[in-house]
């Protein structure tokens, strides 16, 4: 277990308060000046050094984003935005930097700033956290008043704004072309990379796009040195990362801990185990409803970190860990997660927008016990049209949780789906054609 | 994709009124000259909440006016965006987050709640008029499921009894406490906490 004096988010129960001085009092905003003037290449190495890797789910090493990046400013401004556009199901974690430590994040902007030559930072909050927001901007206002932001920011001599832009309840604006496509004023619809961000973003400038708890532990880092960071964890997937335990255990929270620390420990030791005790666990979605389920086997054994779980058939994502006991219906909670999706495809992609909502209904019948035997390959069949056949990461997003479901419980759908189709007794019937009509035939 | 629908009975103007003129300066001057199109949104919450919690097509048509962008366009954005009601909501409006990890936790009984207290359909006025529900998509407030969001404030750590007493508080038109109602103060684990303990309420 991680020890206190190594956790980065000292504030993350809010024990202190958000303010500037209190923030202060935790080591924020504690030579800011020293560390921009060990320079770009300095800063951009030490975060190599670190491995950090980017929090918001797709895990790509952060000190490598930047050094794309172009060196020089051209003719067109940089730009860095903060994704702060949290909404994956099963993950609370910026809400609470937001809240909490907020001067972490703008000192993190700061750095990140310089580290890109960026002057201007926009900080893109989903429209429902509201009153996070205004408090961010109550942190922003005193930073203000202190010099750490504006001309001479921290009197680092590097002149920065940041600005909040509220999002409006869409998912899909967390994918970084759609929010940029957000900021620009326009809908959320994901951009076709290549051209990557960094080099054709926000208004057409080169812009980085970093999770907000990605920047939140940079200052940190810096402070105590990148080797402190990679000593934690295990190599490439190093450091600490907060952990959103929710659903079916005693105590659901948020805790920091170290990379690669056993599932098993996070539920029964931070979150109070299971409700009805371990042996009542069903399954786990480990990293954000993208990710796909583990059953229970796995879940004793596995160790949260980016490459220990891609080993498994899934993902960290974003470390929002929702267990699922067996009093619950599994098909049904993966039907509600399709749902979501089918709610939050931003309808550009034929296979997403027609898949997705596929994918619900399909799922709520077998939930029902209304499907046919054969459904469960077709939905199977569905996924892999979806997955890897549109412009963003969300076909990946909506069918993987699928995936998983029929990977690990397989048995359990067809066990409530007896019935058999009339196609396979008549092989002469093509398999397209009105097969609702069949069906009622049969019945 | 959700389906938006525009309500049949529309204002036949709109302006801003003297502050959110002065807002909305503010605001377009966030974002670099000529780009002034990404205040959309910004404007969009500010007509919002001038007018009772929901944009008219009048709204949408002078918003783009003010931004100097065509009117389709800012029609997109309005229907794309679900934050964005198009049709009149209760002064008072419930948002039921009801995804998977709210609804491991009961959210569905507080919607059988606000079906018996609110309204029979979501988005259908109470009888007094004053409040609406709706079941939303996740809110991000996992760990302190099931909750859900009142106009800006989160309501954490419900059950069906303290539903019923946020919703009877309201018809009184008092306005209860946001946050948890376990007593939580924010996400940490009740009674087993076992990190920053030399923090613990310092």
């Amino acid at each position: 277990m991680l020890e206190d004096k190594d956790r980065i988010f000292q504030n993350l129960y809010n024990d202190f308060g958000a303010d500037l001085a209190s923030a202060k009092q935790r080591g924020d905003w504690k030579d800011t000046k020293e560390i921009c003037g060990k320079g770009r290449e300095w800063i951009i190495n030490e975060i190599k050094t670190s491995e950090l890797r980017g929090r918001g789910g797709a895990g790509f090493p952060t000190g490598l984003k930047w050094s794309f990046a172009p060196k020089e400013v051209g003719s067109r401004p940089h730009y860095l935005v903060i994704n702060a556009d949290e909404s994956e199901p099963g993950t609370c974690k910026d809400r609470d930097i937001l809240r909490f430590e907020p001067h972490k994040l703008i000192e993190g902007c700061l750095i990140a700033s310089y580290a890109v030559n960026a002057h201007k930072c926009y900080i893109y909050i989903r429209g429902e956290y509201f009153n996070e927001g205004q408090k961010l901007q109550t942190a922003i206002d005193e930073a203000y008043k202190d010099g750490l932001l504006g001309k001479n920011s921290a009197g680092t001599d590097w002149e920065l704004d940041i600005y909040i832009h509220y999002g409006a309840g869409a998912y899909i604006c967390g994918e970084e072309t759609a929010l940029l496509e957000s900021i620009e004023g326009k809908k959320g619809q994901p951009r076709l990379k290549p051209p990557f961000p960094a080099l054709i973003g926000l208004y057409g400038c080169p812009t980085i796009i970093n999770n907000v708890e990605t920047i939140s532990v940079v200052p940190t880092i810096l402070r105590r040195g990148g080797k402190w960071f990679s000593s934690l964890g295990r190599p490439k997937n190093t450091g600490s990362k907060i952990y959103c335990i929710s659903g079916n255990v005693n105590n659901p929270c948020n805790v920091e801990e170290e990379m690669g620390i056993p599932l098993k420990e996070l539920i029964e030791k931070h979150a109070g185990g299971v409700i009805g005790g371990w042996d009542n666990l069903k399954a786990v979605i480990p990293g954000g409803s993208s990710m796909p389920l583990l059953p229970k086997e796995t879940c004793e054994t596995i160790k949260m970190d980016f490459d220990e779980c891609v080993e498994n058939k899934t993902g960290l994502g974003t470390a929002g860990i929702v267990v699922i006991n067996k009093d619950q219906d599994i098909i049904k909670c993966m039907a509600r997660i399709a749902r979501f999706y089918k709610h939050e495809s931003c309808g550009q992609c034929t296979p997403c927008r027609e898949g997705s909502g596929w994918m619900w209904r399909m799922l709520e019948r077998m939930a029902k016990g209304e499907a046919t035997r054969d459904e469960v390959d077709m939905l199977l069949d569905v996924t892999k049209q979806i997955e890897g056949h549109t412009i963003c990461a969300f076909g990946e997003g909506s069918s993987w949780p699928v995936q998983g479901l029929i990977r690990n419980f397989k048995d359990e759908i067809i066990e409530r789906n007896k019935f058999d189709p009339i196609v396979k007794k008549q092989k002469d019937i093509p398999y397209l054609v009105d097969q609702h009509l069949l069906e009622k035939e049969n019945a | 994709m959700a389906v938006k629908k525009i309500s049949k009975v529309q204002p036949e103007k709109f302006e801003f009124n003297k502050k959110n003129k002065e807002t909305a300066d503010s605001i377009i001057k966030n974002y670099p000259s000529g780009k002034q199109q990404s205040a959309v949104m910004a404007l969009l919450y500010l007509a919002q909440k001038q007018n009772d919690n929901w944009i008219p097509l009048s709204a949408m048509k002078y918003i783009a006016k003010y931004l100097d962008m065509p009117y389709i366009k800012v029609y997109e954005v309005a229907t794309f965006y679900s934050m964005y009601n198009l049709t009149p909501v209760g002064k008072y409006f419930f948002q039921i987050c009801t995804t998977t990890p709210c609804m491991l936790r009961g959210a569905y009984n507080l919607v059988d709640i606000c079906k018996r207290k609110i309204s029979e359909e979501e988005n259908r006025l109470s009888e007094d008029g004053k409040t609406s529900w709706l079941e939303v998509e996740c809110l991000g407030a996992c760990v302190n499921a099931p909750m859900l969001q009142l106009n800006e404030d989160y309501y954490e750590d419900l059950d069906p009894t303290k539903l019923e007493q946020i919703i009877d508080k309201i018809s009184n038109d008092e306005v209860p406490q946001p946050g948890s109602y376990r007593g939580r103060l924010s996400s940490e684990p009740e009674n087993t906490r076992k990190t920053l303990i030399g923090n613990k309420n310092a």
